[in-house]
């Protein structure tokens, strides 16, 4: 199978935000910005991942796994340029729009895996699993979180700390929170409160973020 | 330093903070170091001498320090007495319920070849948790001196004595980390070739992690030559280990002190969480927290502080005992004896030594100011602070700071001088000219405070508006700092101590210490300042102030007469209170008048101290800035809140 363009895979991106994330039926021509006989359109009819009745376009089932992937490829390279290579706002947005269209043949896959399999975008919305994801999670493998993503009570083994500022990092190591030592995460709000040993910590979100926490099986 | 004092071996404390030092330091040389349960409170190095079997030695307590590589500047400052005496003994003193990341330390200062006694403290409260130590076991794996102890109720202080006295240096056998990072360990010791204090294993270790001060020893020690070929090496070193290098040294280091613990400690079960722990629970959740906060500060600053102190007691002392017992005899005599009128106005006229320096200061300031410190010493004992730290670290964030200024922002209530001292510890330069600022701007001292809520409370509304408007301008400011300074927001982050019962000898002693150390710094200031005053008077400058002063104080809709108050408020700030205190009892204040005078006069210029403090601490640029933008502050305050009052009516 020929890959699809990039254009007609904006629509089909469009069309899972509308109609399947939205409660849109079926997504107007124009808000899409295209025209019946546009190519990109045509490509997706012809592949019966769509239908276009009147002025709007629908997503056939056809198309359904396509478009979710479409959409979960998106999302993971905003996880990408956002959260690793740090670049926020427009050029994030940008960049990723970029990034997604490079994300095959298995590269989504491996890129996910080092994610540890994230199940939102930087934005919060929902990034649909992918095979990667649910043998994860058949296999049970605990996956790593910051220490914001766990809820009060909770407890986990401290995986690694993600060095954004040195000094503070080592400050925390010098303290004895280090990566192998178990923690209570007691409190969220207003601060992040932790146990490791007898020794309670407060850190901020900025810091919590950066301390990943591995969760028990 | 005189001589006999440098033939004196020294013996240097350290540790983390909050573990005990300080209480091993008083135990040692009977001397009074501030101990408290807040981390990070001491700064300075303290020093004492104590005799044991008649050889004296030299006690030095350093700030808590983690770790041998320094990221703070009480760390730094710690360390550098490390690189620079020449200790007959270093004991680290450890919390036994948190050995087991406290030790990686003790290894720091063992491979460091340091003579090194480890000093297992708090003992007794491990053992409530369950934990069991056997530290002759802990002394065999070391291959130092272990002692266990609980400096509280100085068990352990003979012991340590004695191993003062007994310590003679071993050659120590290094603890052996991973391969490939005993490798590079080695390539870096072999290259140093110059006379250093401390192990060459140790400036190698240190050298690979790129500590700034020992890249600078390092280059003092070495020819150029081989200084150039270190760094190579070390840049080569940090560059191929770039990701992970601190934290490889710390697990390896963790490993090694697994390894001596093997044995030594065992835990049982704990039983159900104690109350002590329900309570920190309490107060570190906003939901309770914040109910808790009121409550100390309803009780602690105004019942206690304003209520307590500025009201009943300095009625007595001032309204009583001056009054009518001390004042009299002495005035009288002075009436009879002096005729030179200079004099008599010198000694006991209005602006005189006795009348404005010793009566205010004892019988109006100082019953303030210890009631304050006593709430402070209690408060601090128990280990609030840290609590309200992390209580308010959010809202502190929105004005440029971290939870980290609860400390200075709350002992400036009761001495901003002190507090502006404290902001030292804050860990940007951003945080501490924010923290300087709102400080002098906004934070009234407890003589200033004592004698405005005197003077408000009357008149419950006033009290409001004042309250509500400081208030205001603090976050407004703090808001606007925030927004304005360069740099990057502060990280907070902070080891939060149990809680405490605080101990009565504990409080008393602090609060004496911090009353007298008050006293001491203020007395020749109120002197000072009531003979700058009285030469004003005779000389007919203070006249000429006023005069300048006069209409920018009528413009704010004052009576000419506040402004002596408000040109004594620089000499101290509770001088420029206790003058609108006179002026209201002479009637000369309506109730709108009153409030603005004491809004303006709290935001007004700091005492002439804390202006001296300013500049040691921030430098002449930044403490004239921070004036002449708090007296602009102040007036236009004044004005605006005079102006709102008028047209609204609040308080007519």
């Amino acid at each position: 199978m020929d890959r699809l363009s990039e254009l007609a895979e904006e629509i089909l991106e469009s069309l899972w935000v509308m109609t399947v994330e939205g409660d849109n039926v079926g997504c107007l021509l124009t808000s899409l910005k295209v025209t019946p006989d546009s190519a990109e359109l045509q490509e997706l009819v012809q592949l019966a991942y769509v239908e276009v009745r009147g002025d709007r376009v629908y997503l056939r089932k056809e198309g359904r796994m396509e478009a979710q992937m479409t959409v979960r490829r998106h999302r993971l390279a905003e996880r990408l340029t956002m959260d690793i290579l740090g670049m926020a706002g427009d050029e994030g947005n940008d960049q990723a729009c970029a990034f997604e269209h490079l994300l095959r043949q298995g590269v989504d896959t491996k890129l996910c895996t080092l994610l540890n399999h994230p199940t939102t975008c930087p934005h919060g919305n929902p990034i649909p699993p992918g095979e990667c994801c649910i043998s994860a999670q058949q296999k049970g493998e605990p996956g790593i979180v910051a220490l914001t993503e766990l809820k009060s009570g909770e407890s986990g083994e401290i995986a690694y700390l993600a060095a954004s500022d040195d000094k503070k990092m080592q400050k925390l190591m010098s303290m004895g929170v280090l990566p192998g030592s178990q923690l209570v995460l007691v409190q969220k709000f207003p601060s992040y409160i932790f146990k490791v040993g007898h020794s309670q910590f407060a850190v901020d979100d900025t810091l919590a973020r950066e301390i990943h926490i591995r969760r028990p099986l | 330093m005189s001589e006999p004092e440098k033939s004196s071996p020294k013996v240097v404390l350290v540790g983390n903070p909050n573990v005990g030092k300080s209480v091993v330091f008083n135990a040692l040389t009977g001397a009074y170091t501030t101990v408290s349960n807040y981390p990070g409170t001491s700064v300075e190095v303290s020093r004492g001498h104590c005799s044991i079997a008649d050889q004296r030695y030299e006690i030095l307590d350093t700030p808590g320090m983690y770790s041998m590589m320094p990221i703070t500047e009480e760390e730094a400052v710690a360390r550098r007495i490390l690189l620079n005496e020449d200790p007959h003994a270093v004991i680290h003193v450890v919390d036994a319920r948190n050995i087991d990341r406290m030790l990686p330390m003790t290894l720091q200062l063992i491979e460091a070849g340091l003579p090194v006694i480890l000093v297992v403290n708090i003992l007794d409260e491990a053992k409530r948790l369950g934990m069991q130590l056997e530290l002759e076991l802990l002394q065999q794996h070391l291959g130092i001196p272990v002692i266990g102890a609980i400096m509280r109720r100085k068990i352990g202080l003979d012991q340590i004595r004695q191993a003062i006295v007994d310590y003679a240096m071993v050659p120590y056998t290094p603890f052996i980390y991973a391969v490939d990072l005993e490798n590079d360990i080695d390539k870096l010791i072999r290259l140093l070739q110059g006379d250093y204090r401390l192990s060459r294993r140790a400036i190698s270790i240190l050298l690979m992690q790129k500590d700034d001060d020992i890249i600078q020893l390092v280059a003092e020690c070495e020819t150029a030559e081989n200084y150039t070929q270190i760094l190579e090496v070390v840049r080569e070193i940090s560059f191929r280990r770039r990701a992970d290098l601190n934290l490889q040294i710390s697990l390896e280091r963790r490993k090694v002190c697994k390894q001596m613990l093997t044995g030594v400690v065992t835990q049982t079960i704990e039983d159900s969480e104690p109350f002590a722990e329900k309570l920190s629970r309490w107060m570190m959740n906003p939901v309770t927290g914040t109910p808790i906060l009121l409550f100390v500060v309803y009780f602690g600053l105004f019942k206690f502080v304003g209520g307590f102190g500025a009201g009943t007691m300095v009625d007595f002392f001032e309204g009583h005992l001056f009054e009518n017992y001390i004042s009299p005899p002495i005035v009288g005599f002075a009436e009879q004896h002096i005729t030179a009128n200079w004099l008599f106005e010198l000694l006991v006229g209005e602006y005189g030594v006795w009348t404005l320096g010793i009566r205010y200061a004892v019988a109006l300031v100082l019953p303030i100011v210890g009631t304050f410190f006593l709430i402070f010493s209690v408060l601090e004992d128990t280990g609030y602070f840290p609590r309200l730290a992390l209580l308010v670290d959010r809202l502190f964030k929105r004005i440029g700071l971290s939870g980290r200024a609860v400390i200075p922002m709350v002992l400036g209530f009761g001495c901003d001088t002190m507090a502006t001292l404290v902001t030292r510890t804050l860990e940007t330069k951003r945080e501490r000219v924010i923290a300087t600022m709102l400080l002098a701007l906004a934070i009234p001292c407890s003589a200033q405070l004592g004698v405005i809520l005197g003077l408000l409370s009357v008149e419950p509304r006033a009290l409001m508006v004042w309250t509500v408007f400081l208030l205001l301008i603090f976050l407004l400011i703090g808001f606007l700092a925030g927004r304005v300074l360069p740099g990057a927001s502060p990280v907070f982050y902070m080891e939060i101590p149990p809680l405490r019962c605080p101990q009565l000898r504990n409080v008393a002693v602090k609060t004496l210490t911090r009353m007298q150390s008050y006293f001491v710094e203020i007395l020749p200031l109120f002197l000072f300042a009531s003979v700058v005053l009285w030469a004003g008077k005779m000389t007919g400058t203070l006249e000429n102030v006023i005069n300048i002063f006069a209409p920018v104080v009528k413009l704010i809709g004052l009576p000419v007469e506040v402004t002596t108050a408000f040109v004594f408020g620089f000499f101290r700030r509770d001088f420029g209170a206790a003058g609108l205190y006179d002026l209201q009892t002479s009637g000369l204040l309506n109730l709108t008048q009153l409030t603005v005078a004491a809004v303006t006069l709290t935001l007004f210029v700091p005492c002439v101290a804390q202006f001296l403090v300013m500049i040691k601490e921030r430098g002449i640029k930044t403490a004239l800035f921070i004036f002449v933008f708090v007296t602009v502050m102040a007036f236009s305050s004044g004005w605006f809140l005079n102006k709102v009052l008028i047209v609204t009516g609040l308080l007519a």
